[in-house]
């Protein structure tokens, strides 16, 4: 085979060991070396590495993730296409994924963020599907830290630059704050889509003969082997990794999805899938696969941006805003005026043969030649050893933490300016969240509710994940993570469907790593059986450590559920002066993981708090009755900082204030700040209120809502808290502003 | 009423502003794509917000070069009714059919969120079912809202009463609070805010609703003028 001068030859690759600088490892390469009975070319090697990568491959992650329940009688798609599809009735389905940018985040913040969001909107529409909303999970170290505050504001003002100008609404998402992630930022983003059952396309190489074509943007240099470096550790070094992270252009994306949701009608196109991480390697290799053909692609033909790139540069792109389409041979003239329409150019590089195999072409020989199941399906699977840590059988030994508190008042209020519990307006003034104009519920709610235009159906859609909970105990914590989704979705007035995953872990190559990944799989999957929220698809971030510490294990859940009818869509804000104010589920003294002890200890310890699927489910669906019954005015999750943070938030915006008097048996810190689980806080009008306390057996009356402005509570006759609304609102929305210091607050 | 809202690469209201003419009003609409160069048979224009052409050079700027825009002007020129919102509006300026131009928010940062507005002037076609000094709660969406003009075109906006909508609370640092300006002739309205966001109650406000119902009303009260 002929070398490119300038490359490594084979045994040069071979013997200086040239392919762990690609991330293979000795057995690996020992492998591909039996796979191809010699030893592969630089070109070659490139394509293994990225295919093999964690990444692309799930190599670690593959065995744990067999254990997430992803059929239901609802799910058109499954995992391991570009995303999972769920139907919802009048041949209508939605169609969902979440995906990390945690790395290039950390270290090209703008980009990084905004080409993750481009990214996962591709993963969507290249199922046929036109996007309907974006939600994003976001995770930064203390914002005392300059550094901090520099990618906050270069990650949030990245999806702004994406999401705004492609004409997608970003309407929810979250974002905490947390020492664990100040090396390693989080970003997750998350695309929703609605499509009709026969426009559901695939990522498919079918027809020997059909023709390979290449839409959207050049290829240039930019994210070369983007896919390894996501499966690395972040170092000292990888602000020198700089140019593996790409840059987004979203007009040409907006030309790319308009384009394609036309083609998709087109009788002529066969198959189609986004070139994402491993660019036109993966995309090519795996249609082909899938497919059970091979493909050969001619690379003069592929449009550069760059002179003099090599089929290694070209092969490992990540240029953005590209996508590979399989048309019927013949018929490529039709796909190209469509294209041409968009002032975008349809390109053939390639065809279907039989052969299986993955040949490509340069200047005229042959530069690769590989089986082409080999990439896609032969990457080795690794059963990683497991080990509980210490700090686990510590944490679970430890007698339970109470607070003591003497003014639960100044403990509301420094809850409330905790920047994980502040208002994040701040954040989502900043993404357009009503394009489109079916946005319902904008976000600041439990979760955000975008109708199905031409119907009474709706789509209510979240994301959750707490971090702390996983760190005392990754089992319980997978398990509240998908819990605690479904009950901002049932809050909203509807049904959990199904959900997405972003499981961003620490090195699975450290046995402590992996058995946090394994226990929050089961978690989680547990929680998906009983509430019948299956796993549709998602998204694998191993490696997130900075300077050898990991994160706390972060597995966000992207759920979406389906309001029946508009009229039942609920939100946490309360309504009425007069409406009785309910809690849902009894407190119980459990302050392992919460925010009240994060801030009067300055860290977490002990159990985090337990949960009972049966009693979640059971209250789930009561509440859900009661709302599609026109019984419940308001209603709100009681997660983050407990009852009183949820008191405040019900009246947040609002001229209303409350009095309240707490019955519990657990006592007035536990009722008011503990984080027990599958509680929630719910109005109901007075008139409505025995036909609710006859469907919700846990509601207990605590008050009403006055007209005073006034959040009063009261325990053993004694006025504990007694706020002005306005001063509570004034402390929570002025957190952001004040560390950002910005002039967006009006 | 036939109405073209005019779909450049990069639009990406087109489809809310269809929706708010065939859904809100009950009218007829059709996209026109920015290759055409007709806008014959049509009554009323409409120019969406997006990022036209993704807005790279400055918004609007290119644009108001594509095929389309010499028969905005002439069915501005003959009186027609048109509406330019948000990117809309910065095209208008670009093309200099209104006078001004627009600068980043004060703020620098992006900003969509509900704004109350005044109506300034209801004696315009934009603007006539509405009360004189009636408060809106419409959206903005916008990068670079910034209104800006010179002292004199300010005098003279204001003297000919071709403020049409000022802000309550400015969000984006505009000269004199304005959201909203009107041509001379009264058929050219520009304005940053979102009035097709704003025509459902489910969707938190249709105040944007009685704007696009007057542009109807206007039509009819000429069409049956012309009758006589």
């Amino acid at each position: 085979m002929p070398l490119l001068q300038s490359e490594p030859s084979p045994l040069e690759i071979k013997e200086q060991a040239l392919y762990k600088e690609m991330g293979l490892s000795d057995s690996e390469y020992a492998h591909i070396l039996s796979i191809l009975g010699r030893e592969p070319n630089y070109t070659e090697t490139g394509l293994f590495s990225v295919m093999w990568s964690e990444h692309c491959s799930y190599k670690t992650s593959k065995p744990v993730l067999k254990k997430f329940p992803s059929e239901g009688p609802l799910v058109l798609q499954g995992p391991g296409e570009g995303a999972g599809i769920v139907d919802i009735g009048d041949n209508q389905a939605v169609v969902f994924k979440i995906e990390s940018h945690n790395h290039p985040s950390a270290i090209e913040p703008y980009q990084g963020a905004a080409t993750g969001v481009g990214g996962i909107i591709r993963d969507v529409f290249s199922m046929g599907a036109r996007p309907i909303a974006l939600l994003n999970s976001l995770r930064f170290g203390p914002l005392s830290s300059e550094r901090v505050r520099y990618l906050f504001e270069e990650v949030v003002a990245g999806i702004a630059g994406y999401g705004n100008c492609i004409g997608i609404p970003t309407v929810g998402g979250e974002v905490q704050f947390d020492q664990t992630y100040e090396g390693n930022p989080l970003v997750n983003a998350m695309c929703v889509g609605l499509i009709n059952h026969d426009e559901i396309q695939v990522g498919r190489a079918t027809g020997i003969g059909n023709t390979v074509m290449y839409v959207g943007a050049a290829t240039g240099r930019d994210g070369i082997h983007g896919a390894t470096f996501a499966s690395d550790e972040l170092s000292e070094q990888s602000d020198e990794k700089r140019s593996a992270v790409q840059v987004g252009d979203p007009f040409m994306e907006k030309l790319l999805l308009e384009a394609c949701l036309e083609i998709i009608k087109c009788e002529a196109l066969v198959g189609m899938q986004d070139m994402g991480a491993a660019g036109l390697t993966s995309s090519a290799s795996e249609m082909a696969s899938k497919a059970g053909v091979g493909i050969e692609m001619d690379l003069d033909k592929v449009p550069q941006r760059e002179t003099g790139m090599t089929p290694y540069e070209m092969m490992l792109s990540e240029s953005q805003e590209r996508m590979l389409i399989v048309v019927k041979k013949g018929q490529e003239q039709e796909i190209q005026d469509i294209f041409e329409k968009w002032d975008l150019h349809a390109v053939a590089v390639g065809t279907v043969i039989e052969d299986k195999r993955f040949r490509l072409l340069h200047q005229g020989r042959i530069v690769a030649d590989v089986p082409v199941d080999s990439l896609a399906d032969d990457a080795p699977v690794y059963h990683m050893p497991s080990q509980e840590p210490e700090s686990f059988r510590i944490n679970q030994a430890q007698t339970p933490w109470q607070p003591e508190i003497k003014d639960y008042e100044e403990t509301l209020i420094q809850l409330l300016k905790e920047p994980t519990i502040a208002s994040k307006e701040w954040v989502y003034n900043q993404y357009d969240s009503m394009v489109q104009t079916n946005t319902v519920v904008l976000p600041g709610s439990d979760a955000a509710v975008v109708r199905v235009r031409g119907t009474r159906k709706a789509l209510a859609m979240t994301t959750d994940c707490n971090g702390k909970f996983l760190r005392l105990d990754p089992e319980m914590g997978g398990q509240i993570a998908v819990a605690e989704a479904a009950r901002n979705i049932v809050s909203s007035g509807a049904n959990p469907l199904a959900i997405t995953d972003c499981l961003n872990f620490g090195n699975p190559e450290k046995p402590e790593a992996f058995w946090q990944l394994e226990k929050a799989v089961d978690g989680m999957s547990e929680a998906c059986r009983r509430l019948e929220t299956p796993v549709i698809s998602g998204n694998v971030s191993l490696y997130n450590e900075s300077r050898g510490q990991a994160i706390d294990p972060t597995p966000v859940v992207g759920m979406v559920g389906l309001v029946e009818d508009v009229a039942h869509i609920t939100t946490t804000s309360f309504k009425n002066a007069g409406d009785q104010v309910y809690v849902i589920g009894a407190a119980t003294p459990e302050f392992g993981g919460s925010a009240v002890q994060q801030l009067l200890t300055g860290q977490v310890s002990g159990k985090p708090p337990q949960l009972d699927l049966q009693v979640e489910v059971n209250r789930q669906h009561q509440l859900l009755q009661a709302i599609r019954q026109g019984l419940v005015a308001s209603s709100h999750d009681i997660s983050d900082g407990g009852l009183a943070v949820a008191l405040a938030e019900g009246l947040m915006g609002t001229d209303f204030g409350c009095v309240l008097t707490l019955h519990s048996q657990a006592g007035a810190e536990a009722e008011l700040f503990a984080e027990t689980q599958s509680r929630f806080l719910v109005t109901v009008k007075p008139e409505d209120s025995q036909a609710f306390e006859g469907l919700v057996k846990d509601a207990v009356k605590l008050g009403s809502v006055t007209r005073d402005g006034v959040l009063s509570i009261k325990h053993k006759e004694e006025e504990i808290i007694h706020s002005e609304v306005s001063a509570l609102e004034q402390a929570w929305k002025g957190v952001l502003p004040c560390y950002m210091q910005s002039k967006t607050v009006n | 009423m036939k109405t073209a809202v005019i779909a450049f690469p990069g639009s990406n209201c087109d489809r809310d502003m269809y929706y708010a003419i065939r859904d809100g009003i009950g009218q007829n609409v059709e996209y026109v794509w920015h290759h055409e160069t007709s806008l014959e048979g049509f009554d009323a224009v409409m120019i969406p917000g997006g990022f036209s052409y993704g807005d790279y050079l400055r918004t609007g700027a290119i644009a108001r070069f594509s095929n389309i825009m010499p028969a905005v002007i002439q069915h501005a020129e003959e009186g027609k009714p048109v509406l330019g919102v948000c990117n809309g509006f910065q095209v208008l300026l670009e093309a200099g059919l209104l006078p001004g131009a627009m600068m980043r928010n004060r703020a620098l940062k992006f900003i969509c969120k509900h704004v109350d507005l005044e109506v300034v002037n209801n004696q315009t076609l934009f603007s006539s079912l509405y009360e004189q000094g009636e408060v809106l709660s419409i959206p903005v969406a916008h990068g670079e809202g910034n209104y800006y003009c010179d002292e004199e075109t300010l005098r003279q906006l204001e003297s000919e009463q071709r403020i049409v909508f000022r802000y309550k609370d400015n969000p984006n640092g505009s000269v004199a609070d304005i959201a909203g300006i009107i041509n001379e002739k009264g058929n050219v309205l520009g304005m940053m805010p979102h009035p097709e966001r704003a025509t459902e109650a489910l969707l938190g406000s249709h105040h944007g609703l009685k704007l696009f119902q007057s542009i109807l009303e206007h039509w009819r009260e000429s069409h049956a003028a012309l009758a006589k």
